[in-house]
């Protein structure tokens, strides 16, 4: 299809170590997420879904007076909420208060959102040092790589590439045990959270109610990010917003269970503004950056304002058979598999990569384990309606039109159908580009067609 | 009186698979239906509605209600398309309310052919016969759009000398997609492929599905590995005797 | 410069998001049904076992002593030669932890408190709550609880009386609704720092403290 990236997809459908390495990481996350959902450990699993999903839509569906409310309770603890239409503010903000406060290194926690705006790169050109603290992402940030996966970055990487990576990078012996490449991030990065002026963070919720950011991690990083460094900023997209901190409980069950199948990650962070006058340690100034960057182009139809539901779990991209196989850098933007598949047209324009919404089976797989039940597949079918709608007002993408025009027209018309049929005309219109057929003798049998059909057979039995 | 029931058998099957038409004719009719089949059928539409042509994808479906209006039972060789024909129809007649009324009349009469016999007949012994072990590859629009995973177990079950050896990656795509599997034709063959290495695991010499477009993707597949397995739908196997 | 292009950028997100949704400036929602917080009715007196087996489960090691007085003796072995830091939790005094000679405590400096931390071998904290159901223990950052001291060294103990179990995580939000009047930062540990982020491999104390201890006393 047009500008699919065919090449790199085949590079990594014919790497068999790649491949392993993605099979084995999506199942064991799904593994995982299939024991934390079972039934008799969660019986409310269902139920809770659906209260996630009803939480999430109020709150987008009001989230101009949830975002008030959300800055309102920022500001009675003591923090700043900064509003940014797009990446641009966000690196004008968070330099501009770092050249006020004299800051030059910023440690940064795991945020899809941060990797959405190029966060690093902006900075750095301004002789800001910034450094990722996640493992993967940290090795990702030395590779010059972006992430392979929502929640496992480095997925695609073997103990073999990051001891490359390391030893290029650090100045260290090439050390390919698991355990002492952990040792020697934990030994540079620790170093780097006891200098650091500023500590970025995402958010994976940012509740209404109390003024609070709630950060879901396992490493400690996000924990040493937010409580080492004397200034905490957050940058978090609009569509973070829940209305209450009771709801978390909702949240947080399904969260854990679905990303790696633990009942809570090893630790939450609800943050909520900079250290109490009394208090010995934690930040002395709490930004939270609400981000919007095209996120309320989004909230304008009704239906597909969903997409920003999402919690970022990943469960939708373990259980997507077309992300089992290309991976996660064959996807055009940061977020991969189906959810990025549904919202990465609506950020960038349909017509940007009109292949995106066509690279799916449509076998529901991502929606069955979605914890918010975003609706990924009817998502995909508006999409792909609305590329070639936009291509038919480009006056592009016509043989198609015409050929499911034609389809329709002798679909509707049974004798001609059925004449049509028996001079094998029958699969043209279905596949309507030049040379499906080809595509489709690249990886099967053509099936031939029967004798007789079934219309033939029931009128000759009369 | 003897109970009626329309087929609509699908294009596919129509014209690749005619025999699973005449083996699901075969079953209703020793289960006592009086059997018919509306001529003027041809396709319910999903191939443009799943390519992004909604519009295309709704003049077709108008030609299914109106030749299917009366029919107190259609029954449906498909899960996919019997799910297209209850679920999605009403999304593309969302805005035409004529339309919309007939699509939301139509659809509780549509029922995908286990779904019938075992919700609405009742049945799970049809008095078939089969000689052999077959995996059976859930399809995914069945499973996922129309709840289906027990019933063609339920029948297969019942099937003198069958055995059901489940394969690990039932659940998992074939790969077919419609139009995906020519779009994204490597692709497609990877899904396929990946799911042939599930079946080969159970040792079973034949997969059976509800589906004739995931087999025909199956075979294909299996056919250019040149291996020694055979796909066969549901209702062939319980025409067996 | 800054000051002002902040108030108009939140003038156009809000009015981007209100035209988006078609909502006028200060309407106020439709009330949402009170949250249903799911609090299993079980014996308070199982919390104790449940809670040592799913911290266990995690890879923590739980002790459970009779009173104060015991958890010295408890932690002999683990505190043998080491540096450790302790918080300013009443609690650790009433066991005796604070005075032990190897323990520094009652830090009221900033960089001191954070010397102590980066260089202790083991760090001791009270948890305010402990939730059964995850095996997970809840700080409450205050001038008695600093939070480095459960997260730089490579060894967190928590000592907590038992009355400060509950079941699970809706349990905690039913005690504190709005933990942000209570705490700058409330964080919740469940389990021993790791990481699965190379060849989904597991490794403990990747940047927390990769070993963790409960004392329960009842």
């Amino acid at each position: 299809m047009t500008g699919q990236p065919s090449e790199t997809i085949n590079q990594t459908l014919g790497d068999p170590r790649l491949q392993l390495a993605i099979y084995s990481a999506t199942n064991r996350l799904m593994t995982h997420r299939a024991a934390a959902v079972r039934a008799d450990l969660l019986p409310d699993y269902q139920e809770l879904r659906t209260e996630a999903n009803q939480l999430k839509k109020h709150t987008i569906d009001h989230l101009d007076y949830y975002l008030e409310l959300f800055e309102k309770n920022v500001v009675a603890h003591g923090g700043k909420v900064v509003y940014c239409s797009d990446s641009q503010e966000v690196a004008d903000f968070v330099l501009s208060l770092a050249k006020e406060r004299q800051a030059h290194l910023i440690v940064k926690s795991k945020s899809m959102t941060t990797e959405e705006i190029h966060f690093n790169e902006r900075l750095e050109k301004h002789q800001l040092e910034v450094v990722e603290t996640d493992l993967g992402e940290y090795i990702l940030q030395l590779a010059h790589q972006r992430p392979y996966h929502i929640v496992a970055p480095a997925l695609h990487l073997t103990r073999y590439d990051v001891a490359e990576i390391f030893s290029k990078n650090l100045g260290v012996e090439k050390e390919v045990v698991i355990e002492k490449q952990t040792a020697i991030a934990r030994a540079t990065l620790r170093e780097k959270f006891l200098h650091a002026d500023i500590g970025v963070t995402g958010a994976n919720f940012l509740v209404a109610d109390s003024g609070a950011v709630v950060v879901v991690e396992n490493e400690g990083n996000a924990r040493l990010t937010t409580s080492a460094p004397k200034i905490h900023i957050t940058v978090a997209g609009i569509e973070k917003l829940i209305p209450r901190a009771q709801d978390l409980g909702v949240f947080l069950t399904l969260l854990g269970r679905s990303a790696t199948g633990q009942p809570l990650t090893v630790y939450t962070s609800f943050l909520s503004g900079p250290r109490k006058s009394d208090e010995i340690d934690g930040p002395d100034e709490f930004y939270v950056v609400l981000l919007d960057n095209g996120r309320s182009k989004l909230l304008a139809d009704a239906e597909k304002r969903q997409s920003l539901y999402c919690i970022r779990c990943g469960a939708c991209l373990n259980h997507c058979p077309v992300y089992r196989k290309i991976g996660g850098h064959n996807y055009p933007w940061v977020y991969s598999g189906p959810i990025g598949a549904i919202i990465t047209p609506q950020f960038h324009g349909v017509l940007k990569d009109p292949w995106l919404p066509f690279a799916s089976s449509l076998c529901g797989a991502c929606a069955e384990v979605c914890p918010v039940k975003i609706e990924i597949p009817k998502l995909l079918l508006k999409l792909r309606a609305e590329v070639t709608d936009a291509q038919r007002r480009q006056g592009r993408g016509g043989v198609e039109r015409l050929a499911f025009r034609m389809w329709a027209w002798v679909m509707t018309r049974p004798k001609i159908y059925l004449m049509l049929a028996r001079i094998g005309g029958f699969f043209a219109p279905v596949l309507p580009k030049v040379g499906p057929l080809g595509k489709w003798a690249s990886q099967r049998e053509v099936p031939k067609l029967a004798k007789t059909s079934f219309h033939e057979w029931w009128r000759e039995r009369k | 009186m003897k109970k009626r029931v329309s087929l609509f058998v699908t294009c596919i099957v129509d014209q690749v698979f005619p025999q699973v038409g005449i083996a699901m004719t075969q079953v209703l009719e020793r289960l006592g239906f009086q059997v018919e089949f509306p001529p003027a059928q041809t396709c319910c539409g999903q191939p443009a509605f799943n390519s992004g042509y909604p519009d295309e994808a709704g003049t077709v479906a108008r030609h299914f209600l109106n030749t299917f209006g009366e029919s107190e039972y259609i029954v449906v060789p498909s899960g996919s398309c019997t799910s297209m024909l209850s679920h999605h129809y009403t999304e593309i007649f969302a805005s035409d309310e004529r339309m919309l009324a007939l699509a939301r009349g139509t659809s509780p009469r549509v029922w995908e052919f286990s779904q019938f016999l075992i919700e609405v007949v009742g049945v799970e012994d049809v008095g078939a016969r089969f000689d052999g072990v077959v995996t059976y590859h859930d399809s995914c629009h069945a499973l996922r759009e129309l709840h289906i995973k027990d019933g063609p177990r339920k029948l297969l079950a019942k099937v003198q000398g069958l055995t059901l050896r489940e394969m690990e990656a039932a659940e998992e795509c074939c790969g077919f997609g419609g139009t995906f599997s020519v779009k994204f034709p490597e692709v497609s063959g990877g899904m396929a492929r990946t799911k042939i290495d599930s079946i080969l695991k159970t040792e079973a010499g034949t997969v059976v599905s509800i589906d004739s477009s995931c087999l025909m993707q199956i075979q294909g597949v299996i056919d250019r590995a040149r291996l020694p397995i055979r796909t066969m739908h549901l209702a062939e196997v319980l025409a067996g005797r | 410069m800054v000051e002002g292009a902040q108030v108009s950028s939140r003038e156009v997100v809000l009015q981007n998001v209100r035209r988006a949704l078609g909502r006028a400036a200060g309407l106020v929602p439709t009330a949402l049904a009170a949250p249903r917080l799911r609090i299993p009715i079980m014996d308070r007196n199982r919390y104790g076992t449940l809670f040592g087996q799913n911290f266990e489960k995690l890879g923590g090691k739980s002790f459970f002593v009779r009173e104060p007085g015991e958890v010295v003796p408890a932690l002999a072995e683990l505190l043998q030669g080491k540096r450790v830091v302790a918080s300013n939790a009443p609690f650790l005094t009433t066991c005796g932890i604070s005075a032990l000679p190897q323990v520094q405590s009652g830090f009221t400096d900033r960089e001191a408190l954070r010397a102590a931390c980066a260089t202790a071998d083991v760090g001791i904290s009270s948890a305010h709550y402990a939730l059964a159901e995850t095996g997970t223990l809840v700080l409450l950052a205050s001038p008695e609880e600093p939070r480095l001291v459960s997260l730089l060294p490579p060894v967190h103990i928590a000592v907590f009386p038992r009355s400060r179990m509950l079941a699970n995580l809706d349990e905690l939000l039913a005690v504190l609704p709005n933990p942000a009047e209570q705490t700058s930062s409330m964080v919740l540990i469940t389990g021993p720092s790791r990481t699965a982020d190379i060849e989904q491999i597991l490794v403990r104390g990747v940047h927390g403290p990769g070993e963790i201890y409960a004392v329960i006393v009842e």
